[in-house]
């Protein structure tokens, strides 16, 4: 098993595949379709200092060959997180790693510090890049000023891993990751969603009560291996690639591009059980490539 | 999460259509209860991404055959009703708290069903009748063609009917209809489109009458993961398709 082995800063995962943050919920809502231990990783929803209610309903729509999305990070807030949910799922054998979002910066770095005891949660995910909440979340992706800004301020409290998670929706995604970097990161991860809308024609109204919300789905795939690609040759950090990723195939693609590790996320509904599918595609394929280990793919795209 | 082989494909009417599904290794169906729902795997293709969400309209056990009503309201209802019999479907189910059956037999119930939300009325109302219940059914579309498997749910108790334009029962909206003038009912159960179970949960309200709705909220997952289907409740947004589809109307904000 050791030959999908793959690590991000200190974190050791024990394959490449994860699922993304907002798709699979804290892990139970998976437990019945799989043995979720098979997992490299779980990043779990986005939570915040304090508890939120998210956005009004209708917070969804299907596009072609993907979704919008507008949840606005729903969620207990990390008290609730640390007392009535991080008990129930630290047995799993897997790195549980936690999405952190918050409006200001000092949000940001309470959460984190919340986090920092919980012996099973190795690292965290800061969510520099939410479409869909009104204050922070993108807005503190979107510059490389401000990402620098908040990855300093949890890097200065959080001692184990720190991810940072980008937005899509900037002109040069490389600037941010390398800001991302340069404030102390262990990792990146990319991509987000992309900023869309959906308009019901007969009714001439949005279809999201928010107006606009996040893309995700294989729609954006192309996009996103794109921007790993150059994030991978921008920083010497590991890269950890996600965008519309539906099967093996697409994996190996993003780890080729130059991601270490990749998160499913959108697929998840449609097949819950896509991840354990995506582990044994890749070992199928280091097989029939003669590859001994996963790691010997990263970044390998010839050109 | 299993494959379902189509064992018949029923035309009902020019929007809706009954299909018949059975576990496709033949293994025994799980317990499934009344107002749950199933998701159910369109064929790849750009439009039709996600999984669609059709409640159980019946659960034959003897066949071990569930019966759903689907409507063809988009691409994903349409190529689901073009199955043919002896094609798969993949669904993830059962889904979703089902509808409270009342602890006392003497409890006089009414089920509550517009256009397609007649669907999970049917089982609901065989699982009453066996329980020792009487129930009645009041059923509404907009023309006789609108009602839906008459003949089924007469096996299980009265049938009320109205349409919009008086080709069937009595001309109007259920809310309308005189059988709830008559009789004094202890508990409703509905399921259609919004205005009518509002309408519904308004009058129950009203009357001081035990209600429960379900829901039809857009989804994702189905199963609590993307927290999409959220429905605004006294207890704050909760998500449809795990705490509902079901709920009693005091949990909900639609009246006060």
């Amino acid at each position: 098993m050791d030959r999908l082995k793959v690590t991000i800063g200190n974190l050791e995962l024990k394959n490449p595949v994860t699922t993304a943050s907002g798709t699979f919920g804290y892990g139970r809502e998976y437990a019945d379709f799989m043995d979720l231990d098979r997992l490299g990783g779980i990043f779990v929803k986005g939570t915040t200092l304090e508890p939120r209610e998210g956005n009004d309903y209708p917070r969804m729509a299907e596009t072609a060959s993907g979704m919008l999305n507008a949840v606005g990070l729903q969620n207990k807030g990390v008290d609730y997180f640390v007392t009535h949910i991080y008990p129930e799922i630290k047995h799993y054998d897997t790195a549980i790693i936690v999405n952190v979002s918050g409006s200001t910066i000092e949000d940001y770095a309470a959460c984190a510090e919340k986090l920092i005891d919980l012996e099973k949660i190795p690292a965290i995910e800061l969510n520099i890049s939410c479409p869909n909440v009104k204050e922070g979340g993108m807005a503190f992706g979107t510059s490389a000023a401000s990402a620098a800004r908040v990855t300093q301020a949890v890097r200065k409290v959080y001692p184990k891993t720190l991810i940072v998670k980008l937005s899509p929706n900037v002109t040069d995604i490389t600037e941010i990751a390398r800001a991302a970097e340069a404030e102390g990161a262990d990792a990146v991860s990319l991509v987000n969603t992309f900023l869309g809308m959906a308009i019901d024609a007969e009714s001439r109204k949005p279809l999201l009560s928010t107006v606009t919300g996040g893309l995700s789905g294989p729609c954006i795939k192309p996009i996103a291996l794109r921007m790993v690609w150059q994030v991978y040759h921008a920083v010497n950090i590991p890269v950890i690639g996600m965008g519309g990723i539906s099967n093996w195939k697409d994996a190996v693609e993003f780890m080729l591009a130059g991601a270490t590790a990749v998160q499913i996320g959108t697929y998840n509904f449609i097949d819950p059980t896509v991840s354990i599918q995506v582990i044994e595609g890749i070992k199928n394929y280091l097989n029939r490539h003669n590859l001994h280990t996963v790691s010997e793919l990263i970044g390998k795209l010839e050109i | 999460m299993l494959d379902f082989l189509v064992r018949s494909n029923e035309q009902l009417n020019s929007r809706n259509h009954l299909l018949k599904v059975s576990p496709s290794t033949g293994e025994k169906l799980p317990p499934m209860y009344p107002g749950q729902f199933v998701q159910i795997r369109v064929e790849d293709s750009p439009s039709t991404f996600l999984r669609r969400p059709i409640s159980i309209h019946f659960v034959d056990e003897k066949a071990n055959e569930m019966w759903l009503l689907v409507q063809k309201i988009g691409e994903g209802t349409q190529k689901i009703c073009a199955k043919k019999e002896g094609s798969l479907l993949n669904m993830i189910f059962p889904l979703g708290k089902s509808f409270s059956i009342p602890d006392d037999t003497e409890t006089k119930t009414v089920l509550i069903g517009g256009g397609v939300g007649t669907a999970p009325m049917l089982f609901l109302g065989r699982v009453l009748k066996e329980s020792g219940f009487s129930p009645d059914f009041l059923l509404g579309g907009r023309s006789e063609n609108d009602l839906l498997q008459i003949n089924e749910f007469e096996k299980y108790g009265t049938v009320y009917c109205t349409t919009e334009d008086g080709t069937k029962g009595e001309k109007g909206l259920v809310t309308h209809h005189s059988v709830l003038q008559k009789k004094k009912y202890d508990f409703i159960y509905t399921c259609g489109p919004q205005p009518m179970m509002m309408a519904v949960a308004r009058y129950a309200h009203e009357n001081n009458i035990t209600c429960e709705v379900s829901l039809e909220n857009l989804m994702a997952c189905g199963f609590g993961a993307c927290l999409c289907c959220t429905e605004k409740t006294k207890n704050g947004n909760v998500c449809t398709c795990t705490e509902g589809p079901v709920f009693n109307i005091k949990e909900l904000t639609w009246i006060d």
